[in-house]
């Protein structure tokens, strides 16, 4: 490898001569997060790329270009970079990169973006190419100051070593910078591999449990202003007046502006601009909005459900003959409610106007969308406005916004006001469980046909529900008015269905819609199983051994995290035991093959779940670890859903669920026990952050089939206020 | 007393002529006086006593078992909570952890957070969701069950307690229970002075 | 005017008396660590520790505290509180992280009344707050790790 000096790296070398400030803490990575949105205090010697930087004081630090709200890509991608590196892990950091579609793409989009479970999956070999070239570079400039051959240098725990020569990556970083990083560095054979597969702290734990990790509604600049807003109650409603005088007669109360998103109430504190908003008469225009109530809504996609207006998706074999000549066919309506991702941060930003640029700060999950909403609204080039992308507390796809919505909104503050200062927008909770962008309502028509034997020989499912991507930047994506975001999981499916057909109807709403944690695997998922399920029953089939007959021959990873799960989980045949229900679910999503088993009890008449056992096969496992958290933490997410939620439209179109008294959240008290087991791999890692979600409600909806005979296909299984 | 209070009492007081005396949805003692048997007067008053102690600012935090209901629809209590030792929750999820010493607007939206000082649940013994008149009649009349309390006390309790007398005041999102807590105390005394009798089972 | 003890420090501010403590803390005193989620007392993000009780600021009027005393997230040193800590890192608790806070402090508020609290015991005193991430098992594993810490 010839590695020769060039420009950009000498300038970075000239800065490296500033001793970096932080130092390692107790032995154990720690994440820059936290700095990440100040400007660059400690500086790099070594930037071999847009992705490392390292200090003199033996630093790494690796730009993350995923946003981390808990799926952990800040630990996995420096992970990534520390194997090929062989640096310790106690010398890593991560720091979110800036906006820039360009340099930080996610390879799948083909712009800077987070989301479909993708970060591992995009990132696997760009960022253990870029830790590969780092090490490459400090390998050649410890070989020139030793005068040995770089193939005599070997690297285990940051330190490099050549017979009796040592050096950790520091005080060979300002050589390494001169040189060129070399084009297409050579990876680790994965049996090499020290720091990949192996539980791995995650770098944000510390900050995260202490109260010190920043988030943007943490952020305070001097002088900034706190907002709120005062969205239309009816979603796509408009502003027709409004009377702001009592709201200016707060205290603290700076200034209120119309915007295009509705009343921005201007304050010295949050407190003062909360009781401003709660002080605002006005008077809304619901003619362009949604005034449907949900019960209607539901309706309305019912009967589309038997219109001839759809659209088919998959098809094969013949599933009219099917039906006709069945000894049994069995029909079901599946009826899933909007929901709303609710994650704990709700919706904010910071923005900073000065001078005639921008600056602005948010867990903004497509950043470069959100950069370009903030130039058109307060009319700057794109070069004068710098985004950072923060600390995110969750956000389930919410954050996951083509339409910019917080980037404009920030913007639109900002151009309000009409001058350089500063401001930070604040949603409630109220604002975010009534402001839309929810999990589409959906329904699933489904129709199963059975032979003589109980064998499955027909299966027609016709999904209706909003497309998610029509109507926005991502529209370009549909082929044929196809949205597969809208039924995916009801198609592929794993299993041998000979007579089958899928249709997709599109259906209408103002109620903006949006990816919620696993999109339409969120209700294919259920929809699919548990129609499965009852066909099986009906066929007088074993739920497991059943679905081991229909996997198709090359089902070989769905087949494996199946057996698994039974395995895990004792699986005798017996559905009811000892007065607990147990019921089975197997479904891929995001290239990331999952099966559960869910272990159910009857507690006054509602289904309270004891135990799911998960077997998932997600690659390479990366860090077991965060694997492990995210399915726990995944199937928490889709039992609490499954159970207790949905945001329902009452008369006129109003949202009634308010805040978590009437939008009930899982609780430590209704979380099972869980048991994760990985299959080992050597296929590139898949997703994890959503997987583990599609599969729990069907696992649980079948067991309460099994322990009390009642078939749920409406959710949530329960009220909102719940038993 | 909240305008929404003043204007159901103001609607009530137009809208029952024929119980002129009747405020907020509660009949004053002398409302009774033309029923001269003076048993079946007493029956009475205590019939229009529990018309208070059904109401849900009552009965939330009078359950029968060890979890307080909320709302004027009364479901469970949200977030969970138990009575704990000294009907006062668990160790770490107090009442006091949420529950102030007054009521609390929420500034965020609608609605209010009750508080008073002190803010628990009635003891178990006193539990009441469910009971018919007759038997929480024969109940707090019972001093192992009233908390071991004489009927002038009783009566000292229903007319003057700050956390009954909460009922009436509250807050917002939750309606308050009928009448004052002066009548209610005035139904207690018409009760006791015309023998404390109880309802037919 | 109110004056109370922070962190171990008096402060006095001067705001609305129905200013709620969370937003105090957060604008005022710049104690950020202390989280805003629901602003009814629904998910316990905005636990501080009142009078050595846990107690959601979100519904906390800053009028009612004359001479309280206050420790949030930034200030908790009980031996309860640090191994809660520790145990939180050790098994890596947090996800997004934003409601840790709250459940730290609730966590050391159980441990030093129950040293060693059984299942049910965490589930009473940790129903209060909600962890969108569902981070439940870890928090329930922790909480016991930091028992085990603390009985030595």
């Amino acid at each position: 490898m010839t590695i020769t000096q060039n420009r950009r790296n000498f300038l970075a070398s000239s800065l490296g001569l500033v001793v970096a400030v932080s130092l390692p803490l107790r032995g154990r990575a720690q994440s820059g997060a936290a700095l990440a949105f100040q400007p660059d205090g400690t500086a790099a010697a070594f930037e071999p790329n847009a992705f490392i930087r390292v200090g003199e004081d033996d630093l790494v630090t690796v730009i993350i270009k995923h946003i981390e709200f808990g799926q952990g890509p800040m630990t996995g991608l420096s992970t990534l970079v520390a194997e090929e590196m062989d640096a310790d892990w106690s010398q890593m950091r991560a720091e979110s990169a800036p906006a820039d579609d360009e340099k930080y793409k996610n390879l799948l989009f083909g712009l800077q973006g987070t989301g479909g479970s993708t970060a591992m999956a995009n990132s696997y070999t760009q960022m253990r190419k870029a830790g590969a070239a780092a090490r490459a570079m400090l390998v050649q400039a410890a070989a020139d100051e030793w005068g040995v051959d770089a193939y005599t240098i070997t690297i285990a725990n940051g330190v490099l070593t050549s017979g009796d020569k040592t050096s950790t990556f520091g005080p060979l970083a300002a050589k390494a910078a001169m040189l060129t990083p070399p084009e297409d560095p050579p990876v680790k054979d994965p049996k090499d591999f020290v720091l990949i597969g192996k539980d791995r702290p995650k770098l944000d734990s510390q900050a995260k449990s202490n109260g010190t990790a920043v988030f943007t509604m943490d952020m305070d600049l001097p002088g900034m202003e706190y907002v709120v807003i005062r969205h239309a109650p009816m979603l796509g409603g408009t502003v027709a007046s409004y009377d702001d005088a009592a709201a200016l007669a707060v205290p603290g109360v700076t200034a209120v502006h119309q915007i295009p998103q509705g009343i921005a109430v201007y304050a010295t504190s949050t407190y003062a601009a909360l009781t401003g908003r709660n002080a605002l008469t006005v008077e809304w225009d619901d003619s362009v909005a949604e005034t449907r109530s949900s019960d209607q809504m539901m309706k309305d996609l019912s009967a589309l459900a038997t219109s001839e207006t759809g659209l088919m998706i998959e098809e094969s074999g013949d599933i009219t003959s099917a039906l006709t000549g069945a000894a049994q066919t069995i029909e079901a309506e599946f009826h899933f409610p909007y929901l709303a991702h609710a994650p704990m941060e709700p919706l904010d930003a910071v923005i900073e106007v000065k001078d005639g640029s921008a600056e602005t700060w948010g867990g903004f999950q497509f950043p470069g969308f959100d950069k370009q909403a903030v130039a058109g609204t307060l009319g700057l080039d794109i070069t004068k406005v710098k985004l950072n992308v923060m600390l995110a507390g969750g956000s389930f796809g919410r954050r996951a916004q083509p339409s910019a919505q917080i980037g404009s909104e920030i913007g639109a503050i900002a151009a309000a006001a009409g001058r350089d200062g500063s401001w930070k927008l604040i949603w409630t909770r109220e604002d975010d469980l009534t402001g839309g962008y929810y999990r589409p309502m959906t329904v699933h028509k489904m129709r199963g046909a059975l032979d003589a034997d109980g064998n499955i020989t027909g299966w027609h499912n016709t999904v209706v529900n909003q497309s998610i991507m029509a109507g926005g930047p991502m529209e370009m994506m549909m082929q044929d008015g196809k949205d597969p975001t809208s039924y995916e999981g009801s198609v592929k499916m794993p299993y041998d269905l000979a007579n089958l057909r899928v249709d997709w109807v599109r259906a209408e709403s103002k109620v903006p819609v949006l990816w919620w944690r696993s999109v339409g695997h969120s209700h294919t998922a259920y929809a699919t199983e548990v129609f499965l399920d009852q066909l099986l029953e009906a066929g007088g089939k074993d739920p497991v051994q059943g679905r081991l007959d229909l996997l198709k021959s090359d089902m070989t990873r769905d087949r494996a995290v199946l057996e698994k799960v039974a395995a895990m989980a004792g699986w005798d045949g017996q559905k009811v035991k000892n007065g607990k229900g147990y019921g089975v679910s197997l479904h891929e999503s995001f290239n990331t093959y999952v099966a559960q088993i869910a272990e159910v009890e009857d507690r006054d008449g509602f289904p309270h779940v004891t135990k799911v056992w998960c077997a998932v096969d997600c690659g390479v496992a990366v860090n077991p670890n965060v694997i492990r958290a995210q399915v726990e933490g995944a199937i928490g997410y889709g039992l609490g859903s499954v159970l207790f939620n949905a945001i329902t439209l009452g008369e006129g179109g109003v949202v009634q669920e308010q805040n978590f008294d009437t939008y009930r959240m899982l609780r430590i008290n209704e979380m099972p026990a869980v048991e994760v087991e990985i299959i080992a791999s050597d296929a590139d890692p898949s997703g994890i952050g959503e997987p583990g979600t599609p599969p729990v409600g069907p696992a649980v909806a079948n067991a309460w089939r099994a322990l009390t005979g009642t078939a749920v296909t409406t959710l949530p299984l329960t009220t909102p206020a719940g038993a | 007393m909240n305008i929404l209070t003043k204007l159901t009492m103001a609607a009530a007081l137009f809208a029952a002529p024929a119980y002129a005396e009747t405020v907020n949805g509660l009949r004053t003692a002398d409302e009774f006086d033309s029923i001269t048997d003076e048993a079946a007067r007493s029956a009475a008053l205590f019939e229009e006593m529990f018309v208070v102690i059904e109401s849900p600012r009552c009965l939330n935090c009078h359950p029968v078992g060890d979890v307080p209901l909320q709302g004027d629809d009364m479901q469970l209590h949200q977030p969970p909570v138990v009575r704990g030792v000294g009907d006062f929750g668990a160790p770490g999820m107090r009442c006091s952890t949420c529950h102030g010493a007054e009521n609390v607007a929420f500034t965020t939206g609608e609605g209010s957070i009750p508080g008073h000082s002190p803010w628990q649940l009635a003891p178990i013994e006193m539990g009441w969701v469910g009971l018919s008149a007759a038997e929480i009649c024969d109940q707090i009349k019972d001093p192992e069950r009233n908390g071991n309390r004489t009927l002038a006390e009783l009566h000292e309790h229903n007319a003057t307690d700050g956390l009954v007398g909460w009922g009436w005041e509250p807050g917002e999102g939750r309606t308050p229970a009928p009448g004052t807590q002066d009548i209610f105390g005035q139904l207690t005394q018409a009760w006791i002075d015309t023998g404390a009798a109880c309802p037919a089972g | 005017m109110t004056t109370f003890t922070v962190n171990g420090e008096e402060r006095t501010v001067d705001v609305p008396g129905d200013t709620p403590l969370l937003w105090v803390l957060r604008d005022e005193l710049k104690l950020t660590g202390t989280k805003f989620g629901c602003g009814v007392a629904q998910c316990g993000a905005c636990t501080v520790m009142l009078d050595g009780m846990t107690r959601r600021s979100c519904v906390t009027p800053v009028s009612t505290l004359e001479g309280a005393d206050i420790q949030t997230i930034e200030g908790l040193n009980t031996p309860e509180a640090e191994a809660v800590q520790a145990a939180w890192v050790n098994i890596d608790v947090p996800q997004c992280g934003w409601c840790q806070s709250g459940q730290v402090v609730s966590a050391a508020a159980l441990l030093y009344e129950i040293p060693n609290p059984t299942d049910e015991e965490i589930d009473q005193a940790m129903a209060g707050n909600i962890c969108r991430c569902a981070s439940y098992v870890r928090i329930r594993q922790a909480i016991k790790d930091a028992a085990k810490t603390l009985e030595g």
